[in-house]
């Protein structure tokens, strides 16, 4: 790095540019970072999409098995990741699609609707788990 | 050294006399215009109903014996917005992996080999489901 560059002496110490560390956290960032990491998570995500898929068109017992794996512990940790990642990177995307009508760019409306990604996307996943719970005898 | 020129240009020797805002209408820097960004947009409206769909029918298949599960995935009226979350879901995030890898792979080679995996993976997985979903429908 420095010492390979034969110039460094002669250059004044210039503070290097800033990175996200350096600012204040506001909600749309943080809405932002999680809507990139839930949406990598879902990228590998469907791996577990496609091996439950193929468990189903393989037999009675392989789809056994895989819903056995699902109803570990782990799995439903993981199934609870999965939705709440999913309902995450749906209710971002639906504040892009917004934002991408021009619509909603002023500081407030941005951190009233990246609150709502964030309420929203809790709730969501809340609510699914209840109707599994309490619907469908899930625990 | 002759003195560097304002701006970047494809080659010295042509296309120098285009300015910056030429080049950038139409197909801009990444030759693909607003594909990537369109494509994006499309797949994501389709995918919140189809998210919708497919969360509502994971969650009233949980404790459905072997049966029921395979009859209800192998029905057109699931399957085929099953199959068009597949495609729909493997194209969006094979762009939004792209952009990731765009983003912190900085040198060419490495990022040309990020490239086509993120490619592979996608339509590896896309198949796998495809194929899954076809099986369960024709009961081969």
């Amino acid at each position: 790095m420095a010492q390979d560059d034969p110039q460094a002496s002669k250059r004044p110490q210039r503070p290097l540019s800033p990175h996200i560390q350096i600012y204040k956290r506001e909600i749309n960032m943080v809405m932002s970072i999680l809507h990139r990491i839930t949406g990598a998570a879902l990228y590998f995500g469907t791996v577990l999409l496609a091996w439950w898929l193929v468990a189903a068109a393989s037999g009675a017992e392989h789809f056994a098995r895989a819903n056995g794996l699902l109803a570990s512990p782990l799995g439903l940790l993981v199934m609870f990741g999965f939705t709440w990642a999913l309902m995450h990177h749906l209710l971002g995307g639906v504040r892009h699609l917004i934002w991408d009508t021009g619509w909603g760019f002023d500081l407030e409306s941005i951190d009233r609707i990246s609150w709502a990604t964030a309420i929203g996307s809790a709730g969501l996943t809340v609510a699914i788990w209840l109707w599994a719970i309490i619907g469908k005898g899930v625990l | 050294m002759s003195t560097p020129p304002l701006y970047p240009t494809p080659s010295p020797t042509k296309a120098r006399i285009r300015t910056p805002l030429a080049r950038a209408r139409g197909l801009g820097s990444a030759k693909d215009g607003t594909g990537h960004f369109w494509w994006i947009r499309v797949t994501s409206v389709l995918l919140v109903f189809l998210t919708i769909h497919a969360v509502m029918l994971a969650v009233g298949l949980i404790g459905a014996d072997y049966a029921t599960a395979r009859a209800a995935l192998g029905r057109p009226i699931n399957a085929i917005p099953l199959l068009l979350l597949i495609l729909a879901g493997v194209y969006h995030m094979w762009l939004g992996m792209q952009v990731i890898i765009e983003d912190y792979v900085h040198s060419e080679g490495p990022k040309v080999l990020w490239l086509m995996l993120n490619w592979i993976f996608s339509a590896a997985v896309g198949l796998t489901c495809v194929f899954a979903v076809l099986k369960l429908s024709f009961g081969i």
